[in-house]
Order: structure tokens, then C-alpha cells, then sequence
């Protein structure tokens, strides 16, 4: 049994706002909140002086899997930089932007966060994912299949055998121990494998005649009827490019009143014709999202700096190769996705960069509802997630914010907002956007909170005037009920859970596709997916 | 009398699609497989291996004792191979490693490592190989020979198999072949181009030049007409699909990284005009995900060193050709590879004056000339596990017949508690 005592508890799901009171922990569980005068305690953590929250969730991050791995190959120079060394109770490992797996870990570890969800994981590939997760230490995972341009899912959709997608989906989730459908630029990536792309929702596949608008509502349509625990994942169709807010929302729209997640949402807000007249849209996204409860979003905030940008929106990093001239990596997978990566550096002197710097900001600030508002970089997209104590004060401070803004070119204040924004938000806000709003998001009753029965994930910061440093490492953390990182130093290397899903509709499908998968696939049926014995602590999360 | 499906662990191609017949633990047939692969199941007899220590009979944990004391002993000592055993056991491999503070380093030392430099300079273009199953009307082979090499890549992945977006399969593919003699792939191919010895970089930038609409004031390069190759450009823009496939032919002739620099940069400036990929042919079954393990633990994919406690990486100073050639290391540990049969004779010679450990699932060359033999179960064979395919794709090995042997897992584990122990 351990008590934390004497800390400032600050637990939305259970509408605790800075109260001071002790929190028991035994078993890997909370067992029990405030006084308790039968229960003794082997260990009683001091905690006066700092603030107790339950353990950080990231709903978006890619750190494990091929694409991530084909970027720390690509990157020695970015390993240099920040290199880790072993120690009794931790591997070594290189940071930066695309840490090592063990560093992965520990960084979040460090920083408070006990789970974090990897955002793109191809099918084919999906072993691949499941083993780096096994060697990132710690907190507990999962992973988003992606599915936006599954040959059999758009087959199915062309035929109109809406069932099928719907079987498809199920299995797909369970072989590849998913934990939700991710869509990345749906058609878009299918056109790429010709080398092309879609450039609206209302614009065929290459090969398929689909929409991404028919496939996105068909998709979010399907997540409900699953009971997936969090909806479907949305990358909307063209990121990156200026006026793409319309396309936003449109596939918001498309949804209807089914549930959506749009992620990254900095990159899909731009207005203008170009890059010279790129401007903010974040209030027209922010707008729709406010009115529409089956909407959530994620920042995608960027961090000025040297990154590494990774998605599957293969068309996309072919643009940015173009833009950039950096060097690129293109991975397609047969009959399923693709990946891109190219290392780019987000610049304060440059007017485009200044703009998204801001737009990502103005969505959180604009957001009416924090439970529908997420804090991410889309690690490593905007920036690396060890940047995320440097976000939190700038959302929590406008001072800190005038005081980046006032480096930025003056030519970028007419084109954004958030000089005018004076919302700050508060420590019991941030709780929310990165706890318990988090835990809601994906469906988990046992996380995000630190009521009776919840799982021990604990995070204490040691109070300071600047907030960056109070969540820049944690003074405790408790991961499952044991003390992991002390004083900002790993103790002990635990393995954390997988969590995924089986919705159980699957059917005979898996049959049913057996002749045509092994006559397009390079591999067998039977060796797709993910045996058991790859997951260590896998966790099935129910549906319905 | 069982069939067992199983996934062939002898080259990059790692086909999952092989059924074995067997009775009493003895393979009577290979269905799907190979020649090599034919072979390599029915010829597998791992009963009369046993540890050895200076060519005497040992026990396994009397080899062990000895292999650890040579670690411990070594103050700058390699972990060297990796290329044909499971996942599994090169990720203990890297723990150890780390442990010791030595080096690490995989075969790709002295097959594709210059493919990484290359790609770590202008990046990749990459697909898996059902993209070329399924899409490409237009194949390049270049100093490599799958034939031979890769036996049923030809039939399985790139040339015969009709595909989903190509239902003519081979009808619906021109295949060129690069290389400096007509090897049994050439002869198998549309058009062979044969190029002069160590010309590869040459005739690449001639063809980007030639990609940029340059005028070039010459009648051949590198042994081939400029013609033939201004007619190799219009076919590679004009395609929809377009693949090169290169081997060690590219990376192991003068130029190395530079030839593959020059390779990945037409690709990628064909991409203005239409699709077009590169895949390199790696060879081990499993040295893909030596790189693999490698670059997700570490941060980089061979040529490692942990003196510092942290991964260093540098080709050049780190790798094992280089480390053996300037006798600086006093010690190595051999798995999944036979450098005396492989390396350069100027490096390899070094081992002889050196102890070293070799964990192998047969007598290889070097395990004849190691201080410390451990026999180990052959992985795909005897154990099962996972591995890269050389387009990265990870795919399962099963277990097909009973080994009397530890796994290299096993045996690195057993290593590494003695060590710790100390």
C-alpha cells in the first residue's frame, strides 16, 4: 500500500479542482481517496508542494513501427544531437525527434505520461509495430490500423456491400490487434500508388469508384455500429495545402451525427489560394466543431525547430520532398497504404511556418469544449512530444505567447488570430485535455481519473512559477501502483499493456477473402496478422 | 505423416508459403520451395554438432563459462553476424553488446551498407514487393542476378505473377537487365545491357542527364550505346509503373554509396513523370531485420559501438571489416554468420589471431577455427520467430522439426548472466 499525502489533486473525471487530499494505492490500483484511517501504508509519499494528476494519455503519436523506423534510419545527424546513456535500470538510445524505442519510453515516462496511442499502423506491417511496442518501456499502447485505402474495404464500398466493410473491419481489427480505424487521406494514398492524388472529398480513387466522402461516412457509420471505443481517426484529404479548411469540413460533414476525430487539425486549416496569401482558418473549423458534439479534434501543433515529418499520406510527403528539397523516403504497401518521411526544420522567420505555428494555438484556445480538444504535435510531424511543457504554458500563459509572437515576421499578424486571443487556460483544463478527456476519447473507464478502482497511473510535478518546468519531468510517477521515475529519473524499466479491440462481427469473411488475398498479397493469409505471443501484456478493450 | 507450413529462412525473399512433409522428424518433401530451399530442409542434420573449446569436446555449459571469460577478458570486443537467426535473438544480441560496451555490427558490413549511407544522404522511394506484383509494367534489374540469388523472386514477386492492376503478368512487363556478363537473369530479360566493370555511377548520370532533357556530346558510356540508353529513359517515363531491383553488383564496385546515390536519385527525379520505386536484394534472409532491430533499439542500423555507453555509429571506424582489418578488436562473438568464409581474406585472417565464440546452426568455416563453438537450433527450421523480408516486411518463422539445440537467444542469455554475475 502506498499514500500519496499533502498533494494538490487535480482529477476532472471526478471533479476534484486543487483539493489537497490523499490518494491510496495498492494492488496497482487506487483503492482509495481522501482520509482513510483503517488503511496503513508500507510507503507514504510526501507530496507537499506538488501537483497530483493521473498519468498523461497521448491519443497521437507515431513511435513505433516501419515508417518510424525507416525515419531513425534516415537520421544520424538528428541522433547525434541528443544521445542516452545506459544506466543500472535503463537501456541506452538515441532522442531527439525519433527516439529510440527504450528513450521513447522513458521520455514520456518522465514527462508523466502513462499510455500513448501509435497512430498509424499498416496492416501488412503490423508485426512490425506490435514488436517495437513490446521494446517501448513503461507506459501502456496501442496502435490505429489504417484502412483508408484498403483494397477490399474500397472494393466492397464500390460494390456496395456495405456489410462486407463492415466484417472486413472487424477482422482487420482483431488480426492486427487495432485498436481503431485510422483513415489517411482516403483515395488520395489508393491514387498514389499511380503516382497521382485526390484533390476533394468528392474525387474518385485511381483505381476504385469511391469517394473519400462515401468512404468516410460509410467508415464513421461502421465505428458506431461496432461500438469502437474511440471513433474513427481522420487525416482529411489534402494536408498541407492552402484552402484546405473547406475540404475539413466537408469530411466532418460527412460524418453526419457519427462519431469523428479529426487529428492534426493545424495542418487542415489553411485559407488562401497559395502560399502567399496562406492565412488562418482555424475559426472556421473550430466553428463547426463548437456546434457538432460527435466532433474532436487534435492540434498537431508545431514546434519551431529541426523534426523529422512522417505520415501515410504518401502524396503528401512527395510535396513537401518538392518544397523542401530535403531528402525523402517513400514506402508503399501493397494493397493497403503507403508512408513518406522527410526531415523538415519549422522556421520563426518564415511567414508560412509563423502561420501554423499560430493556427494550431488558435484551435485549442478557440475550442468551446476541452473533453473535444486534444494537445498533440503529431509526434514527430509539428515537433517532437518531449516539446509538450513548452505548449501547455504557451495555451496557459498569453504573455509567453506575445512573447513568441513578437519574433514572428510581421507580415504573418494580419493572416492569424491569436494575438487577440486572451483565453488562458487553467491547470484543471490542461488536466482534461490531457488526461481525462483523453481516457473519454478512447473508450477507457479505468484511466484518465484517479477515482476508487482506476488503474495507479500517477503523475506528481513538483509546483514551480514556470509552468513549462512543472511538467518538463515529473517528481514521482506511478505506473500500475509502482513508483517508476523518481525525481525525473527512470527506476525501473516495467512493460506497459497493449490495449486492442475485437468487435467479434467478423463472420466468415476471412474466408470469403482468401483466394483474392493470396492471389494479391506477397504473403499467406494464415501469416498476416499478429499472434497472441507478440503482445506481453495485451489487454482486449470490449465494444458495444 | 504431417504437413507444416512454413516460412523458408535462406534468402531475403523469405517465402511463407513452403508445406513440408514430415515422418519420425525427417523431411520427405519441400512442397513450393526452391532449390536452396529444397535442400536446405531435407539436409538439415544438427545431431552430431557439440560444443567445442580449441576444437575439444565440451559441455554446453563448460562452453558457456569459456565464451563469457573471453568476453569479460576482451577490452574492445565485437558482437559480429546477426543476418540469419530470428529477431528475437538480435535483440538479446544488442543487449549484450550494450552490456559489454562493445561493438555491434551485422553482415550488412559487406553487402548493403553503402545502400544506407546512400539512403541516409538522399533517401528512398520504396515499396513492398506485391506493388511490383500488382503494378509494375516496367522492371530493372541491376547488378544482381535472382535467379540464382533469389531463386523464386522472378516467379514469386517481380517478373511471371500476374497482379491485381497487371492480369498479363509477364506479357504485361518489359524487364531490363543491367550487368557486366549475360547472367541467367539477363537471359530471362527484354533487353540486357551489359556495362563495363565499376561504369555503374557513369551510366546513372548519364541517364539523369539524359532524364533532364540534356544534350550529350557522346556516342556510349560505360560499354553502352548512348541510344540503348536514351531508349531505357523513354521507356522508364513513359511507364506506369517502374521498379529497380539492385544488388551487390552496384554495391560492392567502385563507387559504392555513390552508385546508390546516383540510383535512388533517378528514381526519385523519375517520380516528376510518373510512378517509379527502388528495392535493394538483400541476401541473408534476416539481415533486413538486423538493420531493423538495430535502428529501432539504437537509433542506427549497423556499425555500432557502445565504448560510451550510448550508441555511436560510424561506418568506417565501426564496421567489422575495418575493425578486423586494424586488428582493434581482441575479442569477437559470432552468430548468424560465417565471416571467414565471407569477409576479405585481409580482415577475416585477423580471427585467427584473436579468441573468438561462434554460435552456428551448422560446422561452418569459421566455427572450425573458433575457440568456442556452441551449437545452436536453426531458426525457421527448429525455432520459430520473426523476420524482415528484404522489403520489410515482417513475416513468421515456424518451427518445422525438433533441434537437441539451444536457440541463440538461449545462448546469449546464458552469456549475458555470467557476465552479469561477476
Amino acid at each position: 500500500m502506498i499514500r500519496i499525502t499533502k498533494g494538490k489533486v487535480y482529477d476532472p473525471i471526478n471533479g476534484i479542482n486543487g483539493k489537497e487530499l490523499d490518494i491510496w494505492v495498492d494492488g496497482g490500483k487506487i483503492v482509495q481517496v481522501g482520509d482513510a484511517p483503517d488503511l496503513v501504508a508500507e510507503r507514504i509519499i510526501d507530496a507537499e508542494g506538488c501537483i497530483v494528476m493521473p498519468g498523461g494519455i497521448d491519443i497521437h503519436s507515431h513511435i513505433a513501427g516501419g515508417k518510424v523506423n525507416l525515419g531513425r534510419k534516415l537520421r544520424p545527424e538528428d541522433h547525434r544531437k541528443d544521445v542516452v546513456p545506459r544506466t543500472e535500470t535503463t537501456r541506452s538510445g538515441v532522442g531527439h525527434s525519433i527516439p529510440s524505442t527504450f528513450v521513447t519510453g522513458y521520455r514520456y515516462a518522465q514527462m508523466g505520461y502513462t499510455m500513448v496511442m501509435e497512430a498509424a499502423m499498416p496492416p501488412l506491417t503490423a508485426k512490425h509495430t506490435h514488436e517495437e511496442l513490446h521494446d517501448i518501456p513503461i507506459i501502456d499502447k496501442g496502435s490505429y490500423t489504417l484502412m483508408g485505402n484498403n483494397h477490399f474495404i474500397l472494393k466492397f464500398i464500390e460494390k456496395g456491400e456495405i456489410e462486407k466493410v463492415k466484417s472486413f473491419i472487424s477482422w482487420l481489427l482483431k488480426t492486427t490487434k487495432g485498436y481503431t480505424i485510422k483513415i489517411v487521406n482516403p483515395c488520395g494514398v489508393e491514387s498514389w500508388k499511380w503516382g497521382k492524388n485526390v484533390e476533394n472529398i468528392d474525387q474518385q480513387a485511381a483505381d476504385y469508384a469511391v469517394t473519400p466522402r462515401q468512404l468516410i461516412s460509410i467508415l464513421s457509420q461502421i465505428a458506431d455500429e461496432l461500438g469502437l471505443p474511440h471513433s474513427i481517426h481522420l487525416h482529411c484529404n489534402n494536408i498541407g495545402v492552402p484552402g484546405n479548411y473547406e475540404t475539413t469540413v466537408e469530411s466532418m460533414k460527412a460524418t453526419g451525427t457519427n462519431r469523428v476525430h479529426v487529428t492534426h487539425a493545424q495542418f487542415n486549416s489553411y485559407g488562401g489560394k497559395g502560399w502567399a496569401d496562406i492565412h488562418s482558418k482555424a475559426r472556421e473549423v473550430v466553428e463547426y466543431v463548437n456546434e457538432h458534439p460527435n466532433v474532436t479534434f487534435d492540434a498537431g501543433q508545431i514546434v519551431f525547430g529541426d523534426t523529422t515529418t512522417m505520415t501515410a499520406d504518401g502524396p503528401w510527403q512527395y510535396r513537401l520532398y518538392l518544397l523542401s528539397g530535403n531528402k525523402w523516403v517513400n514506402a508503399d504497401v501493397e494493397m493497403e497504404t503507403s508512408a513518406g518521411i522527410v526531415p523538415y526544420t519549422f522556421r520563426k522567420k518564415s511567414l508560412v511556418n509563423a502561420v501554423q505555428w499560430a493556427i494550431g494555438l488558435e484551435l485549442m484556445l478557440l475550442a468551446e469544449d476541452p473533453w473535444r480538444a486534444f494537445m498533440t504535435t503529431d509526434h514527430p510531424n509539428g515537433g517532437p512530444f518531449t516539446f509538450y511543457p513548452q505548449i501547455i504554458k504557451l495555451l496557459m500563459s498569453r504573455a509567453a505567447r506575445e512573447e513568441m509572437i513578437a519574433q514572428l515576421p510581421r507580415r504573418a499578424l494580419e493572416r492569424i488570430s491569436l494575438p487577440q486571443i486572451t483565453r488562458e487556460y487553467s491547470l484543471y483544463e490542461i488536466a482534461i485535455i490531457t488526461r481525462a478527456a483523453p481516457s473519454k476519447l478512447l473508450g477507457l473507464h479505468q484511466k484518465g481519473h484517479l477515482g476508487v478502482g482506476a488503474d495507479a497511473d500517477i503523475a506528481i510535478y513538483r509546483e514551480n512559477p514556470d509552468v513549462e518546468k512543472v511538467f518538463s519531468s515529473v517528481q514521482y510517477l506511478l505506473k500500475d501502483g509502482e513508483v517508476v521515475v523518481e525525481n525525473g529519473i527512470v527506476l525501473k524499466s516495467t512493460s506497459g499493456r497493449i490495449l486492442y479491440v475485437d468487435p467479434g462481427e467478423e463472420g466468415d469473411i476471412e474466408e470469403y477473402i482468401r483466394e483474392e488475398f493470396e492471389k494479391f498479397y506477397t504473403v499467406t493469409l494464415d501469416g498476416y496478422g499478429v499472434p497472441e505471443n507478440y503482445l506481453e501484456r495485451g489487454e482486449c478493450v470490449s465494444c458495444g | 505423416m504431417e504437413t507444416i507450413s512454413a516460412t523458408c529462412p535462406f534468402c531475403g525473399c523469405l517465402c511463407d508459403d513452403i508445406q513440408i512433409v514430415v515422418e519420425n522428424g525427417k523431411v520427405l518433401e519441400v512442397k513450393n520451395g526452391c532449390s536452396i530451399s529444397k535442400t536446405l530442409f531435407t539436409h538439415h542434420d544438427p545431431d552430431d554438432l557439440v560444443p567445442q573449446i580449441e576444437g575439444k569436446k565440451a559441455s554446453l555449459e563448460e562452453a558457456l563459462d569459456r565464451a563469457a571469460s573471453i568476453i569479460r577478458q576482451a577490452r574492445f570486443p565485437l558482437v559480429f553476424g546477426l543476418s540469419m537467426t530470428s529477431c528475437e535473438a538480435q535483440r538479446k544480441a544488442v543487449e549484450l553488446a550494450e552490456f559489454i560496451g562493445g561493438n555491434i555490427d551485422s553482415t550488412s558490413t559487406f553487402c548493403h551498407g553503402p545502400t544506407t549511407l546512400a539512403m541516409q544522404s538522399v533517401g528512398e522511394p520504396t515499396c513492398t514487393l506485391g506493388e511490383i506484383k500488382n503494378r509494375a509494367d516496367l522492371v530493372v534489374f541491376w547488378g544482381c542476378n535472382p535467379v540464382e540469388a533469389h531463386p523464386r523472386h522472378i516467379a514469386r514477386y517481380s517478373v511471371s505473377p500476374k497482379g491485381l492492376f497487371n492480369p498479363a503478368g509477364r506479357r504485361g512487363r518489359t524487364v531490363v537487365t543491367v550487368d557486366v556478363r549475360a547472367t541467367p537473369t539477363a537471359r530471362v530479360s527484354d533487353i540486357f545491357l551489359q556495362i563495363q566493370p565499376h561504369k555503374d555511377y557513369e551510366v546513372f548520370e548519364v541517364l539523369r542527364a539524359l532524364l533532364k532533357g540534356k544534350d550529350l556530346r557522346i556516342d556510349s558510356v560505360g560499354g553502352i550505346p548512348l541510344d540503348a540508353l536514351k531508349d531505357l529513359v523513354n521507356k522508364m517515363k513513359s511507364c506506369k509503373f517502374g521498379i529497380i531491383l539492385f544488388g551487390m553488383g552496384l554495391t560492392m564496385t567502385r563507387g559504392r554509396h555513390l552508385n546508390i546515390e546516383a540510383a535512388i536519385s533517378l528514381v526519385r527525379d523519375l517520380n516528376q513523370f510518373t510512378k517509379f520505386l527502388i528495392i535493394p536484394m538483400r541476401g541473408h534472409y534476416n539481415v533486413t531485420g538486423a538493420d531493423a532491430v538495430l535502428t529501432w533499439q539504437t537509433g542506427y542500423p549497423y556499425a555500432l559501438n557502445f565504448s560510451r555507453g550510448y550508441p555511436q555509429y560510424n561506418p568506417g571506424e565501426f564496421t567489422t571489416v575495418d575493425l578486423l582489418r586494424r586488428k582493434e578488436v581482441d575479442a569477437a562473438l559470432i552468430l548468424a554468420s560465417d565471416p571467414m568464409a565471407s569477409l576479405p581474406r585481409q580482415a577475416s585472417s585477423y580471427l585467427e589471431e584473436i579468441p573468438f565464440v561462434v554460435l552456428d546452426c551448422r560446422k561452418s568455416y569459421s566455427a572450425s577455427f573458433a575457440t568456442v563453438f556452441i551449437p545452436v537450433a536453426a531458426s525457421g527450421v527448429s525455432i520459430s520467430g520473426t523476420a524482415y523480408r528484404m522489403d520489410g516486411v515482417p513475416v513468421l518463422l515456424k518451427k518445422v522439426l525438433d533441434s537437441p539445440h539451444p536457440t541463440d537467444e538461449q545462448v546469449l542469455d546464458g552469456i549475458l548472466k555470467r557476465l552479469r554475475q561477476r
